[in-house]
């Protein structure tokens, strides 16, 4: 047996103490020690995308991170993206509207990885949109509708912000 | 699947991380981004008994630059290089080569040290490396030493870097006067590893003849190869459509062995070695004697 390590770490906004072997990945710590199962684990060796997170802000996979690697950091999954109960993100409304779905098993990982990328780009092109969802699997779609979406986010998070 | 279970120490200093490196050598690995080790335990491939994770070390990152090009700290992520108008001005080469490796999400993540320590030979930067004659600095608690880069890829996933030692940093000069560059691949999907990908750069003297050719490839072989019999080809010609199309064939006929599995044939290989070649010599070419680069 490794020994336990305490670590501290915000996830959506809420601060956690938890003791973790060194071994856990932080998709794990985040599905079993934390019950957000939003986070979802396709493959464990980075190709799926489907257990994007935001690590500081940024997207990364959480299957190749360990929690202790989460001390002291700020953490975002899915669950934490819409503004209260009664609302979704505008990402996921565009995603709702544009059939941008179908089993859903890939959405956390595009929703997650798609929020800092329209933040950056509030007028992307195919390409750039292409270019920002090449790390996300999605077996249902084809992907259309996920670059639709996208735009249909782009402009919601304008309207929103001006 | 789940990785083993191993100690793990999160050094705040380097010479912190010296000492654990000397006091567990082969038992210990370095934890760069985890891009390239996480997955290999996670499916227990790799099995280190110690883990050193060097993301809690301040000053290991960073982009200066250095003899009319960069030196770049281990700790740097590919994403700060991909971003970086230094890289930009000082080595368009390198500007262009980083978002053909991985995914945004793994850039963001993945560091230049590590992908030069792993050493795969499907990789983008050991392949650049070699084509700029560049060099990296080990330490270790017993000193430092700069090794160049045409001595540091010994074989697959295998460098000269000792059991305690650290890449800390990575120089790349700039480019002499007259000289152009190319960057090419071929992969099953954008961010995939390369089934073939090639780094090129060239050198032409005041009349406009080859002084010197440097393709590297990867994804052929053991490690990034160089095309030295293609560079002979070459050396003291004008770069004529012949000159290198007859390069392009001596580098596919006799630089490369390149393997065959499940991705493709040695066959297939070959032939985007030669096509890889020819694409990559003419851009380079066009950019050292001043021409329009078609893309
Ligand atoms: C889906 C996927 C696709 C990818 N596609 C590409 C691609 O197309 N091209 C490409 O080049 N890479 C690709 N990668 C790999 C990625 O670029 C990695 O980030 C990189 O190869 C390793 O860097 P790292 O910092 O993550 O190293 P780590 O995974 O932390 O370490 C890798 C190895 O290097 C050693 N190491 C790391 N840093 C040091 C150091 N400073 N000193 C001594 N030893 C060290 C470690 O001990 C380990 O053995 C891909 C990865 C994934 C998951
Ligand atoms: S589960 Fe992390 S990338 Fe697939
Ligand atoms: S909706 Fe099923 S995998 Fe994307």
């Amino acid at each position: 047996m490794t020994d336990l390590i305490t670590i501290n770490v915000r996830v959506n906004g809420v601060d956690y103490q938890r003791q973790v072997e060194p071994r856990l990945l932080l998709s794990d710590f985040i599905r079993h020690d934390l019950n957000l199962t939003g986070t979802h684990v396709g493959c464990e060796h980075g190709v799926c995308g489907s257990c994007t997170i935001l690590f500081d802000g940024q997207p990364m996979r959480s299957c190749l991170l360990f929690a202790v690697q989460a001390d002291g950091h700020n953490i975002l999954t899915v669950e934490g993206l819409a503004p209260d109960p009664d609302h979704l993100h505008p990402i996921q409304e565009a995603f709702h509207e544009a059939h941008a779905l179908q089993c859903g098993f890939c959405t956390p990982g595009f929703v997650m990885t798609l929020k800092p990328f329209l933040e950056e780009n509030s007028d992307p092109t195919d390409e750039e949109i292409r270019e920002a969802i090449s790390g996300n699997l999605c077996r249902c779609t084809g992907y259309d509708h996920i670059v639709d979406a996208v735009h249909i986010a782009a402009e919601k998070m304008k309207e929103a912000s001006s | 699947m789940k990785p083993p279970p191993f100690k793990y120490h999160a050094p705040a200093s380097l010479p912190e991380a010296l000492d654990l490196m000397s006091q567990y050598g082969y038992d210990a690995k370095v934890l760069a981004g985890g891009q390239s080790l996480v997955p290999t335990m996670n499916f227990r491939l790799a099995n280190p008994s110690v883990l050193i994770d060097l993301n809690r070390i301040p000053d290991l990152g960073g982009i200066r630059s250095w003899n009319g090009g960069l030196s770049i700290g281990a700790m740097t992520r590919h994403v700060q290089v991909e971003k970086s108008p230094m890289v930009l001005d000082k080595l368009p080469l390198l500007y262009t080569t980083m978002p053909k490796i991985a995914h945004p999400q793994i850039r963001n993540r993945g560091t230049i040290g590590g992908s030069l320590a792993h050493a795969d030979p499907a990789a983008e930067l050991p392949a650049l490396l070699r084509a700029v004659r560049g060099q990296v600095k080990a330490q270790s608690a017993r000193g430092e030493r700069w090794i160049n880069a045409d001595a540091f890829f010994i074989d697959f996933f295998t460098t000269a870097l000792q059991p305690d030692e650290i890449l800390t940093e990575v120089r790349m000069p700039g480019l002499p006067a007259r000289s152009g560059w190319a960057v090419d691949e071929i992969s099953r999907r954008h961010g995939d590893f390369a089934l073939v990908g090639v780094t090129t750069v060239v050198r032409v003297n005041a009349s406009g003849a080859c002084d010197e050719a440097r393709m590297v490839f990867f994804g052929v072989g053991d490690g990034p190869v160089l095309a030295e019999t293609a560079a002979g080809v070459l050396r003291g010609e004008q770069p004529t459509a012949e000159a290198v199309q007859a390069a392009a064939e001596a580098a596919a006929e006799k630089d490369v062995d390149p393997p065959t599995d499940v991705h493709a044939t040695a066959a297939y290989r070959r032939h985007l070695v030669k096509v890889l070649a020819k694409r990559t010599l003419q851009q380079a070419f066009d950019r050292a004697l001043g021409k329009e680069v078609a893309s």
